[in-house]
Formats: structure tokens, C-alpha cells, sequence
């Protein structure tokens, strides 16, 4: 872990008050995940006990503590989507990408989630690939995106 | 004292005073009146999934070659509501609604519509009912009953223009509340306005500031709680990213009347354009110094920012909510103290919802009078639903309170879509209930709904059909609440949990007798014994389903059958022997290769093999029509003894 | 402060003022259930078994965190309530592991009361789905063991490490379900910031903290903590002859009840084999080479280990001869040449009485103590 980036983040929130969850989202922004040496720099900083740091990390569903994939899937599952199959959509997911939900590819390609609501329930059931929205999915969409898509961005980049 | 601004000096112009805001208000105007013709393309989440910023990048660029963009303004705005039609486009003088506009329809809106001001038929919403095509938004049958207090800018202005806003009476109100009125002025006209919270509990709005006014204390804090976590709704985020200064107005306004300087947007994460038009909405307004120091020389001082969330339905919780400002785990605090009294860092903190804070700067603008006015004798103004699931005009609805769910249901929501039949509604998301048929004439509003087991809520309505599986959504809602519970408390941890396994083995087939009491029972202490609202309002859509669908459940239990054939292992496909023409078209597509037959040889299914994907239904040929989907013991018995 | 008055189960009750109805009731002798109070830390009403009715109250209140006030209406055992706290009892029971007969707490566990105090039918023990929880045992402390499956998430722990030990090693990670208490990053207890005072494990109502040694004493001892200037009251639990178990004195002025790591299991050097009974001295030291000394060979008791720098051998000898050694030795110094340590296995007194024959008779200052403080 590079503590150079870190000290940078962490200098922003000098004499900040409660900037605990801003500082791990800054964090994770930066490294993709919150790895545990990291966890600790940010508790000396704050002067706040290790121990605490780790519960606010583990009590939110958006911090990360092991590596992530670098493509990131969410299938929604809200109430909208899920009345229209958001469980296959998450189903098929997971069989496309070899993977079970919260889980990340041993080649660190992908991990996969399963959100609460993404707020575009007009378009249900949606997946969020990366920052892109894909609306009104069907089993046969989430397929193509899946493996089509993906390895396109890949070779693209 | 200066008597006109020129517009090219209004990136910097500061409002100083009264006087100033209301001369930059007329300066607007009149630029705008000289300005030719408006396009508006909707840049709200739904419709930028569906793309439309490729939409408004393409009349960005048509406009240009064509050399029109003196005459021609490309404007982006908020939310429409009826985000299923998107991407939206509003063009020309007439304001003609365009729907599922792609980019490919561009050229021809420009040259037909913005430039020969005539309106290009194939793109305009048709009535299912009638088949009349509808010009104009106020034409269509989604709009007509919506009474739109809340989202009255939204789709109409630009989010990220604080000139748009001011335009449209934007910190009028705010202007002549520091300006004209005392804080408990203000406190009384929004007592008198009768509105109450907009996030769920429906506490009266009044009340609270007033409680906080009068907690002593220098500091005191204005949070708006944006943590929209109910799934199914997202009215809080059309909102703030459609009209971002009317929360800030609101916010304000909340700040002069309860005396506090600092508030705090907290917003979901998994909001970034919110995110996003607040930020820009706060830095535009703090430019402008309508935020900050001495706002409009009347000595007020307030100023915001913005926390975001990390992913927790609890911190939707008004202590929760504190605890992650405060840099803590959500884990809701008992009340008392309430949060006016001592809440964050231990001061004064008053909590009010998105919806509420939009609301509090109409009331401001029209007066409490008025508001009172909307609505019925016992529930005031208007609310907003969004309306999803299996309904043909999904959307954000704004209604009267009052209305009845069955217009909004069908008259604005337009009915069940594949002629299926109404089955239920479950309003108020986790926190809520389901209502049937029966009680569709009931008028929205928070006792009404709380008589027959539900709530309001943040305003989430799920509309489900026949397919709609109750037992399969009361355990959908239970495993969210089992996942969210903050874990602290025992019957919330704990009694979720078990819920949440006896429903899921009723749905699995593995019901007992005895488990609907159970459940009943341990819903109850859940309810009565749990810390915060999560727990106490969870076991709602349980207790609402078997209060109105118990036979669904027995049915489940007893007879193992899922009447909607949601539950997987509750149904089984099978192919009619004397229907299949063995066409091998089935047998080919099984996933799994359960399909047993051969050409010439009638087919059938490896029920063992079988995953019940349906793929065999789906590819059966409609004129053949041999596979089946069949339900119940009884049916299993008939098929074995077969 | 002035008392308040307050009718509990019909009976008047007086409190002192910002008393909780929990401790108003305890103190008249009525019974509250309870799991996550202590009375050593702040109540947080987390276990929900000590709800009661109070008079124009719409829900049930904890009594735990509800400050008695005057003329309040209090029912602690309405049937609503009761059956509130069974379906609660029932709840936590269907997620403990309870092989009691196998569990050191056993006997002494705050679940077992309950359950025989607020009664509890055969068939409600299977009502519910058993979970089998299956987290790892963290053995890894040399003087206790946390066992996750056994905890009922009461927070005692959590709160004696953060405001009575004020070292805060552990807190509750994670969430619904899944919530547990945990140090830093899941690290074994012996790898993370916890200090092994054992206070945590003093206060666990159940048998999720416990310690290594499970022996129970027969009998108890008042003494003071030899290990430092502190002076610790502390109780040792005797068993037989050797002592098993030591704990705070309550009473003590000095820790009120509280003891650190050295207090609470550090006895073990009053009954270990290594313990010197003689003094010792160094064989190859001709100069005051007593007759009667027996060598100390290889197979016989081992050398204490941080005696043996140099080489040559140690060999006993009795108290006569090391004072006198001693003195002729001291005689050849005097005053300011001369230092003296004593040591905190030393009584006070005998302490005391060092430092006094340090100043007065060898006549110095220089005097030190391994646990000055």
C-alpha cells in the first residue's frame, strides 16, 4: 500500500469532526478496497481505537476489506425489480461470471453484488455495470452484457 | 442603489440584499423572454439510462452545425417522473412531450418541431385507453390527476442553474422570511400549514422545530436526511437532483425558524448525481453568497454541507442517522433524548426528510393557509408515491392526500399491463403493508393507511397481479430486514432472522402447521420490543399478508401450492402428451437436459433433472401450447400415481 | 439529592433521585430480568428482557435506562410482558450453543437464571429453527478463551474495555446477524491491542468469556496485589492449598474491584516448582565457601534461568549463613557506594522496613524499587 496517497487523503481532513466515514470512502476510492494497514494509519490519525475503525468498516455495506475486481456488477435487487425477476437477473449473474454474490474472480476481473435500490425502479430490473445503467433486463440481456460486453471493454482498454 | 445587472456580469453577481435578489429575479426574466426557442431533454437518472445524454449532446451539436444557437437553447432538467418514457424531451413554444426520444430523433425535432413549429406524430405519447395521442404533458392521463406541489420545477428547470430556480420564485420565500417574519412566525405559519414528515413516522413538522427552538443551546443543527432506503422509491432523489435549491430553501428556512446555522445533507451513496447537483447547487449559492455570512444582509448566517452515506437502510433511523455524521456505526440510540433535544454532537438537530424540507419552501412561498387547504381535514398537502411493480405507468405520482389508491392505480398509474388482475398494493416499502382489492377505495393518508396495516412510509407502492406471490414477498421484505437490522437489539437480530426462515422454508415447500402463529407471535414482540422504528415496523408487510392473504399461506403450507407458480419448489413443468407434437424445439433449449423424448417420440420431463427455469414454456410454439406449469399436492400425487 | 416515590407492582417504592426503575426495583426486591446490564458500565437496553409497563407509556420501556421519576405507575410482569420476555428468552436461546453440562459457566450463567426464573415450557426449546453457529474458538489468550458461539451480544465486554479498562481492544463489528465482537481486523486476542486484564471476562454474563483455568476455590483469601505500588485489594480463591482464582476486591478503595493482568493471573509463581526456598549462592566463590552447602547438580531441581550468566554453579545455603555473607560483605562499603532494590513480591512492611535499614543503617538514598510508581 502506498502510504504517500494515504497521507495526501488524509491531510484533507485535518481537524475535521466525525470525518471517520468520509475519510474510509476517500480511502476506498483511492485503493479500491480498505486494506487493514490502512485502517490502522486512518485510527492513529483520528486518534480513535483500531477496534472502533473496524466496526464502522464492517457496519456499512459500501466498504470493502478485501481486493475487489476491477469491473464491478450490481444487480438491484429493490422491491420493483424484484417483483419483475431481479432474482433470476442476480442468478444468472452468478452463473455467467462463475461466481457467487459478494464474491470477486480469482483473476480479480470482476466482483459481483447485489445492491438494495438503485432509485431507477421506472426501468426495472436494472444492472449497474461499473457507472453504467442497463434498464429492463432479461435473463438473455444479462447473458449478453455479461460475456459480450465485458470482454469488449477489455480489449478495448 | 443599482437599477439593472447585465447578464454578462451574473456569474459574479453577488445578492447582497432583498432588493438584489428580486432585481436579478426581473433581469432574468427579461433575458430570457428576448432568448428564442427551448429545448428541454430530462437528465434525470432514469432517462440517462435510457441515454439521454446522447440525446442532448446530439441537439448540442446538430444546433451548432446548422448555426442555430442564437435561436435555439438546449436546456437539461430534472426528473419527469415518468422515467419508464424516457428519455423525455420537451421542445419549442408549444412545450410538445416527446417520448423515448433517441438521438436518431433529433434532426428531425430541430427541423420539424423547433424550427417549422410543427410536432412530429410518431414520437408522442398515445393513451392505451383511447388511443389519442397527447401533445402536451398536462394531456396525458399520468399527469391529469397529479397535483405537483413538490415536483412543480422538476423537469422544468435546469438543477444546476441557480438562475432557473431563481426564476422561478427561488428564494423569494426565503427572502421574505429573514427579511419580514420572526422565527416563531415562521414556526406557527408551518404549524398552521398542518404538514407532517414526509420520511415515514409523520411527525408533525411544527412541533418538531418548535421543540428545538426552545432546546437550549447556541448551536443547533439543520440535517436533511436524504438516506432514501426504501427499495422501491426514489422520490427523495428526483427531487434533489431536480430541484437541489428548493432543499437548500428549505433548509434555510428550517435553520432561521429553528435558529441553528449549520445543516447537513446526508445522501445515499448510490445517488452520485444528487450528490453531484447538490454540490453544485451549494457552491453556486454560497458564490452568490445566498449561503454563508449575513445572507442577504439581514444578519442571517447559515451554511451546508454534504455527508454521504455508506450503505446502511438504518441510517435512515433519525439516531442512526446522527451516529454516522458523527463517524460512528448506525446503530440506532433509544429515545428519549430525541434528536431536537440532543442530537448531533449532543445539540439540538432537527431531522426533516427531502420531501418535507421542498415542501416547507412552497408553504413559505404560499403561506400555511394555503397549504392547509390541499388534502383532507386530517392530512394536509400533497405526497408523493413512486408507483412500480407490476402497474403500466411506472413513475413518481404526486397526488393529494386523500386520493384514493385506486386512482392512483388506475386512472394515473393506468392499471394492471397483459390484462392481468389486481392483486394487491404494498405501500411504505420494509416498513410497510400490503392492501388487497378490497380496500382499493381507501384515500391515501397516514391513518387511513395505518388502519389497514400499512403506512404511508416514505411513499414506495408496489402494485402486484396475480403472478405476485404474497408469501414470496413478505419473505423478499423479510430477508432486507433481516440483512439491515442494525444487529443490537435481541427481537430485531433475532426475530428477523427467524422469520425470515420459517418464510423462506414455507416457500421452499417446507412449511409446518403452527408456523403462521409463530410468525404472528414473534412479530408481535418484534414490533413491541425492538429498540428503534426498523424493528418496530418490519414485521409489517408479514402481519399485512396474513391478515388479508392467509389463505395463500395455508395454501403453501398445507398444500403446497403457489397459486402465482412463483415459488420454484412449489411448482413443477410438465408437457401434455397428447399436445406435443415432439418437435424437439424444447427438448433442445433445457438448460439441464431434462427433456426426455426424441423426434417422433412425444416428450417429457426429468422432473428430478429439472431446475424449473421455464425456458421449455417460453420456447414451446404458442399453436402447440403443451407445457405446462402446474402447482400443488395434488397435483403431485395425480403425476406420480400417473 | 431528594428521593423520588414511585409504585412498582403496587408497591411504593422510593429511589433516589435519577435512580433507573431497575435499580429502584432491585434495591425494594423485586426482580427484574436482565442480560446486558452491569452495574459497572452504562446501560444501553440492547437485551430487551428487562422491558416493563409504565403507566401512559404507549410501548413497553426498558428499566434499565428509564429514570424513575415521581409518582410513576410501574407493572414489571403484566402477561403482555412476560410473553414479550419468552418469545425474547426463546429467541436468544435458539442461537446459544447450550451444552451446558460441558460449559465452565455453568452454574453461574445469567441465561440458565433466566431461563429458570422467567419459566420456560419443553416445547419452546424446539420450536424455533436451532442455528448452528460454528465460528472459531479464539484459544489464543494465555489466561481466558472467547467463544463467539456462546455469546449473546450483550456489550458487557465491549463497554468494560471501553470505559473501565479504557483501552478499547474490542468493539461490536459487523451488522445484523452477523454482529460480534471483535479487535481490530479479527486478530486473535493475543495479537491485538488486548492487555489480558480479564475484566471483560470477570463481567461475561455467560460463557462466551472464560477462563483457562476453570477450577473453583472453596475458599477465599483477602490480601493486597504484591506486584506494584498500586496496593490492589484482591480476593484469592483457594482450593485445597493452592489458589485457583483471584479476584477484585469490591470493596477496595484502592481498584474497587477492578485488577489487571498481573493481579488477576499472575499467582501462578506462589505454587511453581522454580520458586527459590533458599538463597543461593555462587559454587566457585571460595571466599566465604560455607561447609555445610550441597551443590545443586544437573538432575536435581533446575537453576533458575536469570541466575545463571556466568558460569559455576549456584548451591543453597541456609538464612544464617547468606546474612552473615552478606554483612561482611556490606562491610566493606559504606554510604554513597552502596544501592539497594527491593522488590514488589515483598509485603509493604517488608518493604518498608528495607528502604528504613537502607537510610538509617547503611545510611543512603539510594534506594529503588522495581515497582516504583
Amino acid at each position: 500500500m502506498d502510504i504517500e496517497r494515504l497521507n495526501k487523503i488524509l491531510a484533507v481532513f485535518e481537524g475535521e469532526r466525525g470525518g471517520l466515514i468520509s475519510i474510509l470512502q476517500r480511502v476506498q476510492e483511492e485503493f479500491g478496497y480498505l486494506p487493514e494497514a490502512a485502517l490502522s494509519l486512518i485510527a492513529d490519525f483520528l486518534k480513535l481505537p483500531p477496534s472502533q475503525v473496524f466496526s464502522v468498516a464492517t457496519f456499512y455495506d459500501h466498504f470493502y476489506l478485501t481486493r475487489r475486481g476491477d469491473h464491478l456488477v450490481s444487480v438491484c435487487q429493490g422491491t420493483a425489480c424484484h417483483v419483475l425477476g431481479a432474482r433470476d437477473i442476480l442468478e444468472t449473474a452468478e452463473n455467467c461470471l462463475g461466481i457467487k454474490t459478494g464474491q470477486t474472480s480469482s483473476d480479480y476481473k470482476y466482483s459481483l453484488e447485489r445492491v438494495a435500490c438503485l432509485g431507477s425502479c421506472a426501468l426495472a430490473p436494472v444492472v449497474l455495470v461499473d457507472d453504467e445503467v442497463h434498464s429492463k433486463m432479461t435473463v438473455r440481456k444479462v447473458k449478453k452484457i455479461l460475456t459480450e460486453d465485458l470482454d469488449d471493454t477489455e480489449t478495448r482498454t | 442603489m443599482e437599477k439593472s445587472i447585465s447578464i454578462q456580469s451574473l456569474e459574479d453577481y453577488k445578492i447582497g440584499s432583498v432588493e438584489s435578489l428580486r432585481l436579478l429575479r426581473e433581469t432574468i426574466f427579461a433575458d430570457q423572454q428576448t432568448t428564442g426557442k427551448l429545448v428541454s431533454v430530462c437528465c434525470g437518472s432514469g432517462c440517462m439510462s435510457s441515454g439521454s445524454e446522447h440525446v442532448r449532446d446530439a441537439f448540442v451539436r446538430k444546433i451548432k452545425d446548422h448555426e442555430l444557437e442564437d435561436e435555439i437553447t438546449v436546456k437539461k432538467t430534472g426528473c419527469h417522473g415518468f422515467c419508464e418514457r424516457g428519455p423525455i424531451v420537451v421542445a419549442g413554444p408549444e412545450k410538445i412531450f416527446y417520448q423515448h426520444v433517441t438521438k436518431e430523433d433529433v434532426p428531425e425535432i430541430i427541423s420539424e418541431t423547433l424550427i417549422e413549429n410543427r410536432v412530429v406524430e410518431r414520437l408522442l405519447y398515445e393513451d392505451p385507453v383511447t388511443g389519442q395521442k397527447c401533445f402536451h404533458e398536462n394531456d396525458i392521463p399520468f399527469y391529469q390527476k397529479q397535483r405537483r406541489i413538490v415536483l412543480k420545477n422538476c423537469g422544468i428547470i435546469d438543477p444546476t442553474s441557480i438562475e432557473d430556480y431563481i426564476k422561478v420564485d427561488g428564494f423569494r420565500a426565503l427572502a421574505k422570511i429573514i427579511s419580514q417574519m420572526t422565527p416563531e412566525g415562521v414556526i406557527e405559519e408551518i404549524k398552521l400549514s398542518g404538514l407532517r414528515g414526509r420520511g415515514g413516522a409523520g411527525f408533525p413538522a411544527g412541533i418538531k422545530w418548535e421543540t428545538a427552538r426552545n432546546a437550549p443551546g447556541e448551536e443547533k443543527y439543520i440535517i436533511c436526511n436524504g438516506d432514501e432506503g426504501d427499495p422501491g422509491a426514489f422520490m427523495d432523489r428526483s427531487v434533489m437532483e431536480g430541484d437541489p435549491y428548493s432543499v437548500l430553501e428549505g433548509m434555510m428556512i428550517a435553520g432561521y425558524a429553528v435558529g441553528a446555522s449549520q445543516g447537513i445533507i446526508y445522501v445515499r451513496a448510490e445517488y452520485p448525481l444528487a450528490v453531484h447537483h447538490l454540490s453544485t447547487a451549494i457552491a453556486r449559492a454560497t458564490d452568490m453568497r445566498l449561503l454563508g455570512h449575513n445572507i442577504m444582509g439581514t444578519g442571517f448566517n447559515f451554511e451546508i454541507k454534504i455527508v454521504k452515506g455508506a450503505g446502511a437502510f438504518v441510517c435512515g433511523e433519525e439516531t442512526a442517522l446522527i451516529a454516522s455524521i458523527e463517524g460512528k456505526s448506525g446503530r440506532p440510540k433509544p429515545k428519549p433524548p430525541f434528536p431536537a433535544i440532543q442530537g448531533l454532537w449532543g445539540k439540538p438537530t432537527i431531522i426533516n426528510n427531502v420531501e418535507t424540507l421542498a415542501n416547507v419552501s412552497r408553504i413559505a412561498l404560499n403561506g400555511g393557509k394555503w397549504y392547509s387547504e390541499i388534502g383532507t381535514p386530517t392530512d394536509k398537502g400533497t405526497k408523493i408515491f413512486s408507483l412500480v411493480g407490476k402497474v403500466r405507468n411506472v413513475g413518481l405520482v404526486e397526488v393529494e392526500m386523500g386520493t384514493t389508491l385506486r386512482e392512483i392505480i388506475f386512472d394515473i398509474g393506468g392499471g394492471i399491463p397483459k390484462g392481468k388482475r389486481f392483486k394487491a398494493v404494498q405501500t411504505g416499502g420494509p416498513s410497510g403493508g400490503c392492501i388487497p382489492e378490497e380496500l382499493l377505495d381507501l384515500p391515501v393518508g397516514y391513518e387511513s393507511l395505518a388502519k389497514a396495516g400499512s403506512i404511508i412510509g416514505s411513499g414506495g407502492m408496489l402494485v402486484m397481479d396475480e403472478d405476485t406471490c404474497i408469501v414470496n414477498i413478505a419473505r423478499y421484505f423479510l430477508d432486507f430486514a433481516q440483512n439491515e437490522s442494525c444487529g443490537q437489539c435481541t427481537p430485531c437480530r433475532l426475530g428477523t432472522k427467524q422469520m425470515f426462515k420459517i418464510l423462506q422454508d414455507i416457500t421452499r415447500g417446507r412449511g409446518k402447521p403452527g408456523d403462521i402463529e409463530i410468525l404472528l407471535e414473534l412479530s408481535d414482540a418484534v414490533k413491541q420490543a425492538s429498540i428503534c422504528g426498523l424493528g418496530m415496523t418490519v414485521p409489517n408487510p408479514v402481519i399485512s399478508t396474513i391478515q388479508y392473504f392467509r389463505k395463500e399461506y395455508e395454501e403453501h403450507i398445507h398444500e403446497r401450492r403457489c397459486q402465482a407458480l412463483v415459488c420454484r419448489s412449489l411448482i413443477f413443468y410438465r408437457i401434455k402428451d397428447y399436445r406435443c407434437k415432439a418437435c424437439l424445439k424444447c427438448l433442445q433449449a433445457c438448460p439441464v437436459d431434462a427433456i426426455i423424448g426424441a423426434k417422433w417420440q412425444v416428450h417429457e420431463i426429468d422432473q428430478s433433472k429439472c431446475i424449473k427455469c421455464g425456458t421449455c414454456m417460453e420456447v414451446c410454439p404458442k399453436r402447440f401450447n403443451a407445457v405446462e406449469c402446474v402447482t400443488g399436492l395434488t397435483e403431485v400425487l395425480r403425476d406420480q400415481s400417473e | 439529592m431528594s428521593d423520588v416515590t414511585l409504585n412498582i407492582n403496587g408497591i411504593t417504592v422510593r429511589a433516589d433521585y435519577g435512580a433507573t426503575i431497575l435499580t429502584a426495583a432491585h434495591d425494594a426486591g423485586i426482580y427484574i430480568p436482565t442480560l446486558c446490564h452491569c452495574p459497572d458500565v452504562s446501560s444501553i437496553g440492547v437485551c430487551r428482557l428487562c422491558l416493563v409497563r409504565i403507566e401512559s407509556r404507549r410501548r413497553p420501556e426498558p428499566a434499565c435506562r428509564t429514570i424513575a421519576e415521581e409518582g410513576m405507575v410501574v407493572v414489571t410482569d403484566d402477561p403482555e410482558i412476560e410473553r414479550l420476555r419468552r418469545v425474547i428468552l426463546e429467541l436468544i436461546l435458539s442461537d446459544h450453543d447450550f451444552n451446558c453440562l460441558l460449559c465452565p459457566k455453568s452454574g453461574q450463567c445469567r441465561l440458565q437464571e433466566l431461563v429458570n426464573r422467567i419459566g420456560f415450557k419443553e416445547h419452546r426449546f424446539n420450536r424455533l429453527d436451532r442455528v448452528a453457529k460454528d465460528l472459531p474458538i479464539d484459544t489464543s489468550n494465555p489466561f481466558f478463551d472467547f467463544n463467539p458461539n456462546k455469546c449473546v451480544q450483550c456489550t458487557i465486554c465491549v463497554r468494560t474495555c471501553h470505559e473501565i479498562v479504557g483501552n478499547d481492544a474490542i468493539d461490536m463489528a459487523y451488522r445484523s446477524y452477523d454482529i460480534r465482537v471483535s479487535t481490530f481486523a479479527d486478530q486473535p486476542l493475543n495479537e491485538s491491542a488486548c492487555m489480558s486484564c480479564g475484566e471483560c471476562m470477570e463481567r461475561c454474563p455467560v460463557g462466551a468469556l472464560v477462563p483457562k483455568k476453570a477450577e473453583y476455590p472453596n475458599r477465599e483469601v483477602k490480601t493486597t496485589c504484591p506486584y506494584c505500588g498500586v496496593g490492589c485489594g484482591l480476593y484469592l480463591g483457594v482450593r485445597g492449598n493452592t489458589i485457583v482464582r483471584a479476584r477484585g476486591d469490591d470493596e477496595s478503595p484502592v481498584n474497587k474491584g477492578n485488577l489487571c493482568i498481573r493481579g488477576r493471573f499472575g499467582y501462578n509463581f506462589v505454587d511453581s516448582p522454580d520458586r527459590l526456598s533458599l538463597p543461593l549462592m555462587r559454587a566457585y566463590d571460595e571466599f566465604t565457601q560455607p561447609s555445610s552447602v550441597v551443590e545443586v547438580t544437573e538432575e536435581g531441581r533446575p537453576v533458575t534461568l536469570p541466575l545463571v550468566k556466568r558460569e559455576g554453579k549456584f548451591v543453597e545455603i541456609n538464612w544464617d549463613q547468606a546474612i552473615k555473607y552478606v554483612a561482611s560483605s556490606l562491610a566493606h562499603y559504606k554510604g554513597e557506594e552502596i544501592a539497594a532494590v527491593s522488590s514488589a513480591r515483598c509485603t509493604n512492611e517488608e518493604n518498608y522496613l528495607f528502604q528504613k535499614f537502607t537510610r538509617s543503617v547503611l545510611k543512603t538514598n539510594n534506594i529503588d524499587h522495581c515497582a516504583r510508581l
